[in-house]
């Protein structure tokens, strides 16, 4: 779900409405209607100590049940309330016997994928800012 | 004290309208969209979060905006916002040992694992204004060279290994972690509320309060063990789903800073330190908020408290920018009767002056 969690809403859409083409998706409802508010974001003193309010954010929520029974829940950063809804239907789809293989193929797989792209090239590019020491050699060595 | 002044509707519409248009100014010139100020003045959007205490890019882009790029203003709009959303509830902390750092540097070790990593920085830079960005710059696309998967783990956790520093507090069981948003700031604070304090302060106000520190009032002798920027996953502890679930990647910044040691008759000696966090690339402020943080931990750490920076109450109470600019700014607000009385009680004393005066200019007319 974390993979859902970095993507943009319309990515997750197509890849859903792609999938919809191949096999009709069950009926659904909402559970909870896409909400927005705040999470408090904590961090720890010195890193790994205590933990500490450091400011909020912004987080959109929403659940979806299948006709089915399954539910799933959506949560994300931002106020995006379809993109949470769509995460709160992949959730319970992913539950599903007879869609979850279907979507972790078809829409979780390749986002992973371009998520992963997208980490190397910016690892790449950060790592060609690692310093490389040398030493100068003075005198007559 | 000011009294609420009838008569002004019209003009202050009027000068809210004339506002409306200054901000948008020339219309020739084309309207700045809430993507190029994320983009493009990244940095401020980055101040703007921090101090408005809310991690939102697009929000902040359209408070800097509205502000005609008042970033003060724009962290008020902001905070006034936030305070108009539910709060779901907290996150579990951020684990910033498992950041994938785009920023690394280290003054205290040349060589250490994971390496010295500069990113995006101005450091090294000739701060020469560059006439090539005023019109079409085209930056060349950016260097890149095989990752490597080693770990960057903390400096201070390589200190820790051998005793060297003080280890991080960590939270009594069942303890309550402090909301300054919450409930009224008394003193003493705790660290919590402390590092709370800090990380939404004013980033000039900091700098000043840490600079102080190293011209000599409450010196503590810092090194910067590590500065690190990158991104954090966030994972938030849903009731309604029964376990925690990822809410998705945040940026922020992390200063350690390491400084001179203390011990005891029991305790051998070990370098003691402070701690600065903030959201997105905030090297400034959050390498002044370790200095602060580590000069209010004078009362902890057994230290006289003489300087500024080491009273909490002076910095907790006017760190905050948002409650500065509202008292400082109101005296701009009518305070017609206020004004009146003080200028009917100063007429009084001059009359009283002029009184006494009087007798001895008679006497003096008289000889």
């Amino acid at each position: 779900m974390a993979v859902l969690a970095h993507a943009e809403a319309g990515e997750i859409a197509a890849r859903l409405r792609d999938l919809a083409l191949d096999v009709a998706l069950p009926p659904h409802q909402d559970l909870r209607a896409p909400e927005n508010g705040l999470v408090m974001l904590r961090g720890r003193a010195g890193g790994d100590g205590a933990p500490f309010n450091l400011g909020e954010a912004t987080v959109s929520r929403a659940a979806v049940r299948l006709a089915s029974g399954e539910v799933g829940f959506g949560y994300t950063l931002g106020r995006d309330g379809e993109k949470a809804r769509l995460i709160a239907l992949c959730d319970a789809l992913v539950q599903s016997r007879d869609f979850g293989g279907a979507v972790e193929r078809d829409v979780i797989a390749p986002l992973r994928e371009q998520l992963m792209v997208r980490r190397k090239q910016a690892a790449a590019e950060t790592a060609a800012t690692k310093v490389d020491f040398y030493t100068m050699v003075r005198g007559e060595g | 004290m000011y009294v609420a002044v009838k008569g002004g509707e019209r003009a202050i519409e009027n000068a809210h309208r004339l506002l409306a248009d200054k901000r948008r100014g020339d219309q020739s010139v084309p309207e700045v969209t809430l993507d190029q100020i994320s983009e493009q003045l990244g940095l401020a959007v980055d101040r703007v979060m921090s101090e408005g205490s809310l991690y939102d890019r697009e929000l902040a882009s359209l408070a800097i905006k509205q502000a005609r790029g008042d970033l003060i203003e724009a962290i008020f709009l902001v905070r006034a916002f936030r305070a108009t959303m539910p709060r779901f509830g907290a996150s579990e902390p951020v684990d910033t040992g498992a950041m994938r750092v785009q920023r690394r540097v280290s003054s205290t070790f040349k060589d250490i694992p994971g390496g010295q990593i500069l990113g995006p920085t101005f450091d090294y830079t000739h701060r020469l204004l560059d006439p090539s960005l005023a019109q079409g710059f085209v930056p060349e696309a950016p260097a890149t060279a095989d990752a490597s998967t080693a770990p960057t783990p903390r400096v201070t956790d390589i200190l820790g290994r051998d005793g060297l520093i003080e280890s991080s507090p960590q939270a009594e069981d069942g303890a309550s972690v402090g909301d300054l948003t919450r409930e009224p700031l008394n003193f003493p604070a705790d660290r919590d509320l402390r590092l709370q304090n800090l990380a939404r302060g004013d980033e000039g106000f900091l700098l000043a309060m840490g600079y102080s520190t190293q011209r000599g009032y409450g010196r503590n002798h810092p090194f910067a063990g590590e500065i690190r920027f990158g991104e954090v996953e966030v994972e938030f502890a849903a009731e309604d789903v029964g376990f925690a679930v990822p809410l998705g990647s945040i940026e922020l910044t992390e200063c350690q800073m390491v400084n001179q040691f203390k011990g005891s008759a029991t305790e051998a000696p070990c370098f003691t330190r402070g701690y600065g966090l903030a959201f997105g690339q905030s090297e400034r402020k959050t390498m002044s908020m370790a200095l602060v943080d580590r000069a209010l931990r004078a009362r902890e750490l057994g230290e006289e408290v003489r300087a500024p920076a080491q009273d909490e109450e002076f910095v907790m109470s006017h760190s905050d920018n948002v409650q500065a600019t509202g008292f400082v700014e109101h005296l701009k607000l009518p305070h017609y009767v206020d004004f009146q009385s003080e200028l009917g009680l100063l007429r009084k004393l001059r009359q009283e002056f002029a009184d006494a005066q009087a007798p001895d200019a008679m006497k003096e007319a008289a000889e």
